[in-house]
């Protein structure tokens, strides 16, 4: 669906993206993961057709870029960071103006328009000038109108920016409506934006995609060690302390106490301690906490392991 | 059926023109300015020395300088506002043309400023009922009127098309057009043969003059026509360069 070769832009002498090479099949899921600035808006642009690239061939769908870019406008729908609304315009106007744009016949506009608005939950607010509308309801407009014309690919460049947890929750869950009928490509650098929405990854940092997979191949292949976090409350006096337990456990390479932020369990005797060790080493660190007279209250792999792969590519890579 | 870009972008321009308070700002003001200057000619001290076909032409002199006024007040949001609102977004990603988003906002411009154009023609019909003049020579003067407007917002929309800010886009239009206005002054006073360029170059005097005086000379409407298709040109080229930037 997307193939990219060798693709590079430079903003006078200075490098903002590349050289990078990727394909990405029909019907997957894509998150490109980064810090701010190190090119994933420029990369994205590049595919939507609003940028040129200095150098390199991108095709969408067969069509390439520069040659045929009509064609490829055609085929895909594009959410920039700002959702590009007019103001004055209400919001089924709006989208009937998107959807002629994109060269949809009337009549064809006029049944989308109020299918996309139910879609993206905006149709109590059809009539409302988008300069009134929240943030949240911005954002749905602007997916409604990336969507309108039926893409075959469709790019959104950070579709949670500025939302609040619930307006979050809700955007994840209409990209995951999506994934059914577009080939779907996503910005971000919330890592569990991308996580939870993504088939694979693709990890930017200066430029360059510095990694790609699946989030378990991405952790199988930085992680040689295994993160687990365990919440225990303290056996009584005598029981060794329930660190010096963990750490005894053969395999076990660190020990650390989580923050206050981290004990969430509910119970004010609970403590979570996050455990590293060189193999899956659950049954063993949780035997031994219970032999050692202490209660395990959970036990989990580390929630936040995309993190750990996250900052520890990008850290690596700029160390 | 599957709807002209041209005519997609024209209708989205003049519904904000229709929605926003700046069209109705521009159109009070032209319309307060020139019913002041008209009274003043037509109906004040002097009124009684002019005959009605100077009054007639001394009314397209003002509201010529008006419409040119008013046609860089609206022209300068056009492109300028959408690189600003990150709309220019939008349009730059869509299967749309550049000429054709030049076009269909010059044209939008040029039909609002001809609906305030036109709102001014119960002044002439005044002239035409109270004194002698010929109904050719309003409507020779207004189509003056549209062609200058016409020119001076393709030089708008050029300028608009260069910068994402309007305080520039409108600086670079007001000193192209003043430019344009000033050549006929100068070529008063310079020699043959840089006179009889700036002549004819000058966006009014020998080219406006005609039009003032009922007098419709196809000269004058290619100028104006040739004038208009450069700027849109040039801003057609200048958004092709920006596309992709």
């Amino acid at each position: 669906m997307v193939e990219l070769t060798d693709v590079t832009k430079y903003y006078g002498r200075k490098r903002a993206l590349g050289p990078v090479s990727f394909e990405i099949e029909r019907g997957n899921t894509v998150g490109f993961l980064g810090l701010n600035g190190v090119g994933k808006t420029t990369l994205l642009k590049i595919l939507a057709c609003g940028l040129r690239p200095s150098s390199g061939t991108v095709t969408v769908d067969g069509f390439d870029v520069l040659r045929d870019p009509h064609e490829v406008r055609k085929r895909v729908g594009y959410l920039p960071e700002l959702p590009p609304v007019y103001g004055d315009m209400p919001v089924s106007d709006y989208l009937t103006f998107v959807g002629q744009l994109k060269g949809m016949s009337r009549e064809r506009v006029a049944k989308r328009v109020p299918e996309v608005e139910e879609y993206a939950r905006i149709s109590e607010v059809r009539d409302m000038p988008t300069r009134h509308l929240s943030q949240g309801y911005r954002q749905r407009v602007g997916v409604a109108q990336a969507i309108i014309h039926e893409p075959e690919l469709l790019i959104l460049d950070e579709p949670t920016h500025d939302l609040d947890p619930v307006q979050i929750m809700e955007m994840r869950g209409m990209i995951r409506r999506l994934k059914d009928a577009h080939t779907i490509l996503i910005s971000s650098h919330i890592l569990p934006e991308i996580s939870e929405t993504c088939d694979r990854l693709l990890i930017l940092n200066d430029g360059m995609i510095i990694a790609s997979g699946t989030e378990a191949e991405l952790g199988e292949r930085l992680l040689m060690s295994r993160h687990m976090a365990v919440t225990v409350r303290a056996g009584g006096d005598g029981a060794r302390a329930p660190r010096d337990v963990i750490a005894a456990v053969p395999g076990v390479t660190g020990v650390e106490r989580a923050g206050d932020t981290e004990r969430s369990s509910g119970d004010a005797d609970a403590t979570t301690y996050h455990v590293e060790g060189d193999a899956d080493l659950r049954a063993a660190v949780c035997r031994a906490l219970i032999e050692a007279g202490h209660d395990v209250l959970a036990l989990r792999r580390a929630e936040r392991e995309l993190e750990r792969v996250f900052v520890g590519l990008v850290g690596g890579a700029r160390a | 059926m599957r709807t002209g870009a041209t005519g997609i972008i024209f209708r989205r321009e003049f519904q904000a023109y229709v929605r926003s308070p700046m069209g109705y700002i521009v159109a009070a003001v032209v319309l307060l300015l020139d019913g002041l200057l008209f009274y003043s000619t037509a109906l004040g001290p002097d009124a009684g020395e002019l005959l009605s076909g100077e009054v007639l032409r001394v009314f397209f002199y003002f509201a010529s300088g008006l419409t040119s006024i008013a046609a860089v007040a609206l022209s300068v949001r056009l492109i300028a506002e959408e690189r600003q609102t990150g709309t220019q977004l939008l349009l730059d990603t869509s299967p749309i043309r550049d000429w054709e988003i030049v076009l269909g906002k010059f044209l939008s411009a040029l039909a609002f400023l001809s609906v305030i154009t036109l709102a001014t023609l119960y002044m002439p019909l005044l002239i035409l009922v109270n004194g002698k003049i010929a109904v050719g020579h309003i409507l020779i003067g207004y189509l003056g009127l549209i062609l200058l407007g016409g020119a001076v917002l393709s030089i708008g929309v050029f300028a608009t098309a260069l910068t994402r800010h309007q305080l520039v886009a409108v600086a670079v239009a007001a000193v192209i057009t003043g430019v344009m206005f000033l050549l006929w002054q100068l070529s008063q006073i310079v020699g043959s043969p840089l006179s009889r360029v700036f002549a004819a170059l000058a966006i009014h005097g020998r080219h406006f003059n005609g039009f003032m005086a009922g007098l419709l000379h196809l000269r004058d409407v290619a100028y104006y026509v040739a004038l208009t298709y450069f700027f849109l040109f040039a801003a057609t080229r200048v958004m092709e360069a920006k596309r992709w930037e």
